[in-house]
């Protein structure tokens, strides 16, 4: 079942979450949600034994992106909303690296969203992590896509006119065979679903509710504390039963946290005869006979 | 009558299998050695419309065709009546009387032999599809040239094989039919070809060209969006991935496209994508992204008439400056024009050397015209492409310790690692950063890397060479041009200068950067000097005043959606005081 691309048999692993840190500290506000995925996610690593050079993730712009500086693996910081297309060429240019992807709510399913809904079809064996704070960080508080009907933000004084997106019924609907939520005040159960998510071959998707102590005043961690619980606190939930994920992923009163759906589909690598042998990148390519190619042209 | 070049065009409406059966007769010519250059003309829908494909087959080098026609095939009225003014003195326009009565047309041309062939009565006797009156036509035409009708049977054992024997057949009977229809009904001779070195010769478009230079550069990741003219790279490429183990996607969005290359060669692999004006535009933010965080990146650009929609099927040379300027900031990039498929193969592999070399992007434009139509060369020399990966680190033990990804080195240019090699963890930033590659937005720090990414200019300009001269040193008009304008332009020179040394050729192929100085020289020594290009705002002669201060005041410019046929050249040289 696993497909973790480590040397994961190793014995003498040893590295700690700190082995993880960067140079540079955290910039992110005191009691930002950002901290909490960012020691899940290092620990996660630890506890799956990944080596910094065997991880490559992808940031989108934004709060979120800016971990980039704080997280020691191989790392792209791409533009806002274009994470997903970067992490798919890195990993079909060498399907052994371990992918995954970090970004904003707006990036996700905002600017991104195009690629959102493609990428989740797609079933490319990577991990996507989406921040959900329902409001611009670093813009400095405006609305997203997943901000409540009504909301107030600097751009929309007076409430926000539109119904959120609901990234988890998104991802569900669009074909991710992997949909988590997770929330970034509980990082143990956090730390479980990454585990899962980055072991899951395919496309696995978690969104992480996400206060932003700074510029949402409404979506707190009380708020979501007086919500929450835990779908495997469920008896008879069947988290291979698509309609029932989706149902379950857009209840409103009660917000459910944990694992709607994982299936095993064929990833899009699978269908790929080109890298069953070896990655693209393992190619040489120095001197590439092309006789075949040119008789084809007579 | 022996000729040493005759140009044939077929005529008829969209959907009637014009652009194979032109195509069929460039190859015929093509096999036995002739030099052919041919030209597909349509509009951007399925069915109905009017498509043509021109052909120009000579047993001396020709660069392009020209308006003169020695053949018309009509496959209906409309053709006659749109095309017949193009039939040279004494030419012959193949009709079937069935399509139309033309008797008040003819008229306009007693010089010229209408032939009428009644295509759709030897359908019905032969009893195949009416698509064959396609081969009616081919056969024909072969018989109208004294040319090999075995030449064109073997063709179609070629092309039509896989699909059976019994499709072989019907072609083949319909092919003969129309020759001999020709040759023992009407018993006409027009035309015969000089003989040539029967040495087969390949037939390229631009696009077919840029796909084998790529391949053999070792690009591994080609994403696209169809877009015409770029969309038979993507087909292409599809169609050679798993025999050459490259992945091709089609994306999403021209976003997505431009960003997983960026991806898949920030990961190591050789990348390229392929677009029109319009997912050129959509790409630019990526562009910005590759150059920011220094990641090689191959774009070819197919122009097509603009803005918007445009002209989608037809031809201009209208992003010459939008390539150059494209994406917000300032920053290093190379643009270069082929003016032939040869000339697309070979930089295509350039592109990729001086994208890694680098760390840059590096755009290749081309248009439709070039991107589409066929041109016949003996077989490319693939050695001559060779693989430079700069200063790509593969392996662990070449990394060292203490790896900066952005370390600033004396040419600008910094190692670059393999992703998922140990030793060399790195961020690859598009935020402004530090060495290390950390996002950094101290004013010092700003400085030294803006530097650094430019300083790369000073060894790549060595490696441009400067715009290539046509035709006598010491001509009296000097013409500027880039790109596709080449094959017209000589085919011009031809015959402008039959009698004096009158004109001759400076072509870019590359645009940008630009050497400013060494053009300027070259401008000082020639005595009239003349620019002619596929645009209305004539953006060769912008880029010239830009870096060298001086005004071009003789334009020839073509902006209907056309390539320049030599003749138009020809008139403007003619014009010029």
């Amino acid at each position: 079942m696993s497909k973790i691309r480590s040397k994961s048999l190793r014995e003498s692993y040893d590295l700690k979450p700190g082995d993880f840190n960067t140079e540079r500290k955290p910039t992110w506000c005191l009691g930002c949600g950002n901290y909490g995925i960012w020691n899940s996610l290092k620990k996660t690593f630890v506890k799956l034994k990944l080596m910094p050079h065997e991880i490559l993730i992808v940031y989108g712009t934004g709060c979120s992106g800016n971990g980039t500086n704080f997280i020691r693996t191989y790392a792209f910081h791409s533009l806002h909303g274009r994470a997903l297309p970067v992490a798919t060429g890195a990993k079909l240019a060498n399907h052994k690296l371990n992918v995954l992807i970090m970004g904003g709510d707006d990036d996700g399913v905002g600017i991104g969203g195009n690629h959102f809904i493609h990428t989740c079809r797609r079933n490319i064996d990577m991990t996507y992590i989406l921040h959900n704070n329902r409001v611009y960080g670093l813009t400095t508080g405006q609305t997203v896509p997943t901000s409540d009907r009504g909301f107030k933000t600097k751009s929309t004084p007076s409430g926000v006119l539109e119904r959120p997106i609901n990234p988890v019924s998104l991802a569900l609907i669009c074909g991710a065979t992997f949909a988590a939520r997770g929330f970034s005040g509980d990082t143990g159960h956090l730390l479980d679903i990454m585990k899962k998510a980055i072991k899951h071959k395919g496309f696995s998707f978690i969104e992480v509710l996400q206060p932003c102590v700074t510029f949402n005043k409404i979506n707190t961690y009380d708020f979501y504390r007086d919500r929450i619980y835990k779908l495997e606190e469920l008896k008879d939930y069947d988290g291979s039963n698509l309609h029932e994920a989706i149902k379950k992923s857009m209840e409103e009163e009660r917000i459910p946290i944990g694992i709607f759906y994982e299936i095993e589909r064929p990833t899009y690598e699978d269908g790929l005869k080109q890298i069953e042998r070896k990655p693209l990148v393992d190619h040489m390519i120095a001197d590439i006979d092309i006789n075949r190619l040119l008789n084809r042209f007579y | 009558m022996k000729v040493s070049n005759i140009s044939w065009k077929i005529g008829g409406e969209t959907g009637f299998g014009i652009v194979s059966t032109g195509t069929i007769f460039s190859k015929i010519f093509a096999k036995k050695g002739y030099f052919v250059v041919d030209n597909n003309e349509y509009p951007s829908l399925i069915r109905g419309g009017h498509n043509t494909f021109t052909v120009r087959v000579s047993s001396n080098e020709i660069f392009s065709i020209d308006k003169d026609i020695n053949i018309l095939v009509a496959l209906n009225e409309e053709t006659i009546r749109l095309h017949q003014e193009e039939v040279t003195y004494g030419g012959y326009i193949i009709y079937d009387e069935n399509n139309g009565d033309i008797t008040e047309i003819k008229k306009a041309r007693k010089d010229i032999n209408y032939i009428m062939v009644p295509f759709s009565k030897i359908i019905a006797e032969l009893g195949v599809p009416p698509v064959m009156t396609n081969n009616v036509s081919l056969g024909a035409s072969v018989a109208l040239l004294n040319y090999d009708l075995e030449v064109l049977r073997n063709i179609i054992r070629d092309i039509f094989g896989r699909k059976g024997p019994e499709v072989v057949s019907s072609n083949i009977k319909s092919a003969e039919f129309g020759y001999k229809y020709i040759k023992e009904k009407l018993k006409i001779n027009a035309y015969e070809l000089e003989i040539v070195k029967p040495v087969s010769k390949m037939l390229l478009t631009g696009n077919d060209a840029v796909f084998l230079g790529a391949v053999r550069s070792g690009c591994k990741f080609y994403a696209a969006y169809p877009m015409t003219p770029s969309t038979s790279i993507l087909e292409s490429f599809a169609s050679a991935e798993n025999d050459y183990n490259i992945v091709t996607k089609h994306a999403e969005d021209e976003v997505a496209v431009i960003n997983m290359a960026i991806g898949a060669s920030f990961a190591g692999v050789r990348a390229m994508v392929a677009t029109s004006g319009g997912g050129f535009s959509l790409m630019n933010e990526g562009l910005g992204s590759a150059a920011l965080t220094e990641t090689p990146l191959v774009i070819i650009l197919c122009q097509r008439p603009a803005p918007a929609t445009g002209l989608p099927t037809w031809s201009e040379q209208g992003d010459m400056l939008f390539a150059i300027h494209a994406s917000h900031g300032e920053f290093l990039r190379v643009v270069m024009a082929p003016g032939d498929p040869e000339e697309c193969f070979y930089l295509t592999g350039k592109a990729f050397n001086i994208a890694d070399t680098y760390q840059i992007p590096v755009i290749v434009m081309l248009d439709k015209y070039l991107s589409e139509n066929h041109f016949s060369y003996e077989r490319l020399d693939f050695k001559n492409i060779t693989v430079d990966r700069g200063k790509l680190l593969i392996r662990s033990k070449d990394i060292g310790t203490g790896y900066k990804r952005y370390l600033n080195t004396e040419d600008g240019v910094s190692p670059r690692v393999v992703i998922g090699v140990e030793g060399g963890v790195h961020i690859a930033n598009s935020d402004e950063h530090d060495e290390q590659g950390y996002s950094e937005d101290g004013a010092f720090n700003r400085k030294i890397m803006v530097d650094k990414r430019f300083r790369k200019i000073k060894k790549l300009i060595e490696e441009i060479p400067p715009p290539r001269i046509y035709g006598p040193i010491d001509a009296e008009i000097t013409i500027w041009s880039w790109g596709s304008c080449k094959g017209p332009i000589l085919e011009a020179m031809n015959i402008l200068n039959q009698k004096e040394k009158k004109v001759n050729l400076i072509h870019f192929t590359y645009l940008y950067p630009f050497d400013g100085e060494s053009i300027e020289g070259i401008i000082g020594k020639s005595n009239k000097n003349v620019v002619v290009e596929n645009n209305k705002t004539s953006q060769l002669a912008k880029i010239i005043m830009m870096n060298t201060g001086h005004r071009m005041k003789n334009k020839i410019l073509k902006y209907s959606g056309r390539q320049f046929l030599p003749c138009e050249i020809v008139n403007g040289i003619e014009q010029i005081e």
